[in-house]
C-alpha cells in the first residue's frame, strides 16, 4: 500500500465498522496501527473475505445437490454468465466505493451497443468505425452523468435516474427512427466484423474448456481496479470522496474529477458490455438491459462494498457477480422446479449475504 | 486529405445501408377509395419495443394508407393505463377501435363504454374468448393453445421426445398456454424455462446450462423469435444436438431456416391481424360487411421450415413478416 498520510484513506487493518474514519487517528489507534499482525489476520479484515466464503459455500452446496455443476462445461457457462455481471460490477463498485449509484448501467449497455450497430450499417462502415464511435459517445454519456452530477450537486440517485429514462427512450426512439424497426439489422457480413468478435465474442478453447473472452476482459477490469484502488492517488481520493466529500475536499482531493472519473470508468465498461451484446448476437433489441443495473450493484453489494461509500473492493464485485452467477446457474442444474426459479434465486443470494456479513462481523471481532 | 483517407479506409464494401437501399423497397400505396377519411384507432398491451408489434403497425398503417384512414397508434403493457388509452380515444370520437385484451377484466368497462358510444370495435391478437361478450365485432387472431398444440404434433412428427419451452416472461397468460398446448398433443416430456428476456446473455447462459445437465432434451423450443437464434447459440456451446424451433418470426429465425439452424417456426402472421383489422373496420363503415361469423378469425398457427425460407428471408428484412 502507498505510504499516505491522507486521513481520509482507509486502511483495512483500521478498527470500526468497516467505514473510514474521518477524525484524525487518535495517538492510541495510531500506535495500534504499527502492530504487526500475522498474515491471516490481515485477510480476515479484507472487505471481500465474506464474498469469498459465501461463494465457497455456495459452489460446495450446488456441487453437491447438481450433479452437472462440477463439470468443466458447466462451470464454463456459469464464468461466462458471471463477466458478462461483473465486467460492469466493478466499475460499478468503485463508484459506489466514492459513493455514488449510477442506475444508467443496464440501459447504458444497451446504448453502446446500438449506436455501434447502427453507425456502422447507416455510414457502410467497416464495423471497427462504429466500435470507436460507440466508446466516444458511451463515454461522452458517463461524463455527462459525472459533469452534471458534480455541477448540480443533486443526489447521483436524481441524475442517473433521469439519464436511464432518457437513455431508454433514445435507444427505443433511435433506433426506430433510424433502422425503421425496433431491432438493428444485421451487420455480420460487414467488414471488420470477425476481428471485431474475436476481440470482444470470441471463444477460447484449452484443451476440452471454452472459456468466453468476456472472462478475461472481466479478469482484466478487476486487475486494473484493484491497482487503481491500492496502488495510486487515485485510488486513495476514491476512499476519500466516498468517505465525506467536505473531508476530502478539505485535505486537496480532487473531487470533481474523481467522480467524473469514476462515471467514464462505467461508461468504458458498459462499452465492452454493449460490443460483447452486439459482436455475440449481431443484431441488437432496443429494449434490452432495463433492470440490469440493480443486478450490478448488488453484485458489489453482495462482494462487501457498502451502499454509503467509503468501503468495498473490486475483486469483492468479482465475487459477488460470480456468486450471482452461480446461483442463477445452479438452479438450472440442479433442476429444480422453474415455477420456484426467482424464489430459490433471493433466497440464495439472501443466504449468501447473511453469511458475509456474519463472517465480517467476526472477523472485526478477533481484532 | 487525412480525412478522405480516413473515410475510405473506414467504409465496408459488403452489408450495411448502402446493401439494402440496393434491394428493394417495401411497397408503400395511396389511396384508392373515396370514402371520406376516417379515424380508427388501434391500443395494444405492447411494452416499448417490441418487434411483434412493430410488424402489426406497418401491416395497419399499409391498410390506412390504401383506404384513406387516418391511423392512430398507442400502447401501455399495463392494463389500467391501456384502458386509458382507450378512453381517449372514445374522447377523440375515433370512427373505429382496434383493440387487444390481454387482460380482459381490466378492459371490459372501456370497451363496452366504447361500444355504448357507437364506436365499432374488432379486437386483435388476445381476447378471443371475450370479444363477443364485450361487443365487438370480431376477433382476429391466433389460439395461442391451437398453435402450441401445433407445435407439439410437429415435434411428433420430426420424432422428438423432450422439449425445452423457453418462457422469456414471467407470467405472461398466452405464453403458459403455448406451453400447455404443445403438452397437450406431444407425446414426449415437455419441461419449462424461465429466462430473464430483457437479458440476452442470461437467456443464452441459462438454456446452456439447462442443456448441460439434461442430456435427454432433443428440441427447444422459444416463446419469441429474437430468442431462437440466442438458444442456437447456446446449443452451440454446450455441444447438445437438441432442435431449435421457435414461435414468430423474424430476419434472424429466417435465415436460421434457410441454413438449418432453427428447425421450424410457428407464425401468427402479425402483418395480417393489423392489415386486416384496419381494412375490415373500413369494410364494415363503407359497406356493413363482416368477417367470422361469429367466430373468430385465425390468423395463425402457420408452421414455417426450410422450404420457406427462401422467400421468408426478404419478407422478414423489410419488416413485414
Amino acid at each position: 500500500m502507498t505510504a499516505t498520510t491522507d486521513p481520509g484513506k482507509p486502511d483495512y487493518d483500521e478498527p470500526g465498522d468497516g467505514r473510514q474514519q474521518q477524525d484524525p487517528p487518535s495517538p492510541a489507534a495510531a500506535g495500534d496501527r504499527l502492530v504487526h499482525r500475522p498474515l491471516p489476520v490481515r485477510l480476515l479484515r479484507r472487505p471481500e473475505l465474506g464474498a469469498v466464503v459465501g461463494a465457497l459455500a455456495l459452489f460446495v452446496f450446488f456441487a453437491c445437490v447438481a450433479d452437472s455443476f462440477l463439470r468443466a462445461s458447466s462451470l464454463s457457462t456459469v464464468l461466462y454468465f458471471s463477466s458478462t455481471i461483473g465486467i460492469m460490477a466493478v466499475p460499478v463498485a468503485l463508484l459506489m466505493i466514492g459513493g455514488e449509484f449510477d442506475l444508467s448501467t443496464g440501459v447504458m449497455v444497451t446504448s453502446s451497443a446500438l449506436i455501434s450497430s447502427m453507425f456502422s450499417y447507416q455510414m457502410t462502415a467497416n464495423t471497427w468505425v462504429g466500435v470507436g464511435v460507440s466508446l466516444l459517445v458511451t463515454l461522452g454519456i458517463g461524463f455527462f452523468n459525472g459533469f452534471m452530477l458534480t455541477r448540480t450537486k443533486l443526489p447521483s440517485f436524481i441524475i442517473t435516474l433521469a439519464t436511464f429514462l432518457m437513455l431508454t427512450g433514445l435507444n427505443l426512439g433511435l433506433t426506430k427512427v433510424i433502422s425503421g424497426t425496433v431491432t438493428t439489422k444485421t451487420i455480420s457480413d460487414m467488414e471488420g466484423f470477425d476481428s471485431a468478435r474475436a476481440v470482444f465474442a470470441s471463444t477460447l478453447t484449452l484443451g476440452s474448456v471454452h472459456i468466453q473472452i468476456t472472462v478475461l476482459w472481466w479478469l482484466l477490469l478487476v486487475a486494473v481496479a484493484t491497482w487503481i484502488l491500492l496502488r495510486t492517488s487515485a485510488g486513495n481520493w476514491i476512499f476519500a470522496v466516498g468517505g465525506g466529500v467536505d473531508a476530502a475536499r478539505a485535505v486537496g482531493v480532487p473531487v470533481a474529477r474523481t467522480k467524473i472519473g469514476l462515471y467514464l470508468g462505467v461508461a468504458f465498461a458498459a462499452w465492452i458490455s454493449g460490443q460483447h451484446l452486439l459482436f455475440n448476437y449481431d443484431t441488437v433489441q432496443s429494449g434490452e438491459g432495463v433492470g440490469n443495473e440493480l443486478i450490478y450493484i448488488a453484485a458489489a453489494v453482495i462482494g462487501g462494498c457498502l451502499l454509503t461509500g467509503g468501503y468495498g473492493s473490486a475483486i469483492g464485485a468479482a465475487v459477488g457477480a460470480f456468486i450471482f452467477g452461480m446461483a442463477n446457474k445452479g438452479i438450472i442444474y440442479a433442476q429444480w422446479n422453474p415455477d420456484w426459479f426467482k424464489f430459490f434465486l433471493g433466497a440464495m443470494l439472501l443466504l449468501a449475504t447473511l453469511l458475509n456479513a456474519w463472517i465480517r462481523k467476526r472477523a472485526e471481532a478477533t481484532r | 486529405m487525412v480525412v478522405a483517407t480516413a473515410s475510405l479506409a473506414g467504409c465496408s464494401s459488403t452489408g450495411g445501408k448502402r446493401a439494402e437501399e440496393a434491394r428493394q423497397q417495401a411497397a408503400s400505396g395511396k389511396a384508392n377509395v373515396t370514402t371520406p377519411r376516417w379515424k380508427f384507432a388501434m391500443v395494444t398491451h405492447s411494452g416499448d419495443g417490441d418487434t411483434y408489434w412493430d410488424i402489426v403497425q406497418s401491416g395497419a398503417k399499409q391498410a390506412a394508407a390504401k383506404d384513406n384512414i387516418e391511423f392512430l397508434y398507442s400502447h401501455d403493457k399495463e392494463a389500467g393505463r391501456q384502458a386509458q388509452l382507450v378512453q381517449t380515444a372514445i374522447d377523440k370520437k375515433v370512427d373505429g377501435l382496434i383493440v387487444t385484451l390481454a387482460k380482459p377484466d381490466a378492459m371490459k368497462k372501456v370497451v363496452k363504454k366504447a361500444v355504448k358510444a357507437g364506436i365499432p370495435v374488432i379486437t386483435i391478437n388476445s381476447g378471443q374468448e371475450v370479444s363477443q361478450d364485450f361487443g365487438a365485432l370480431t376477433h382476429i387472431g391466433q389460439d395461442e393453445t391451437l398453435a402450441g398444440e401445433a407445435v407439439g404434433r410437429e415435434l411428433n412428427e420430426r420424432g422428438k421426445k423432450k422439449a425445452l419451452c423457453v418462457l422469456h416472461e414471467q407470467g405472461n397468460v398466452g405464453h403458459e398456454q403455448r406451453c400447455d398446448g404443445i403438452e397437450k398433443t406431444f407425446d414426449g416430456k415437455v419441461e419449462d424455462l424461465y429466462v430473464d428476456g430483457t437479458n440476452m446473455p442470461g437467456v443464452q447462459s441459462s438454456v446452456e446450462a439447462k442443456l448441460q445437465s439434461d442430456k435427454k432434451v432433443d428440441s427447444v423450443v422459444t416463446l419469441g423469435a429474437p430468442f431462437a437464434a440466442t438458444a442456437a447459440e447456446a446449443k452451440k456451446d454446450s455441444g447438445s444436438d437438441a432442435e431449435i424451433d421457435t414461435f414468430d418470426l423474424n430476419a434472424k429465425v429466417a435465415a436460421g431456416l434457410k441454413d438449418g439452424t432453427i428447425g421450424f417456426a410457428v407464425d401468427q402472421q402479425p402483418y395480417l391481424q393489423g392489415y386486416q383489422a384496419v381494412d375490415l373496420l373500413w369494410l364494415y363503415r363503407y359497406n356493413a360487411d363482416m368477417l367470422g361469423g361469429g367466430k373468430p378469425v385465425l390468423t395463425g398457427p402457420q408452421i414455417l421450415t426450410k422450404k420457406d425460407a427462401g422467400k421468408l428471408e426478404e419478407l422478414t428484412k423489410r419488416g413485414t413478416r
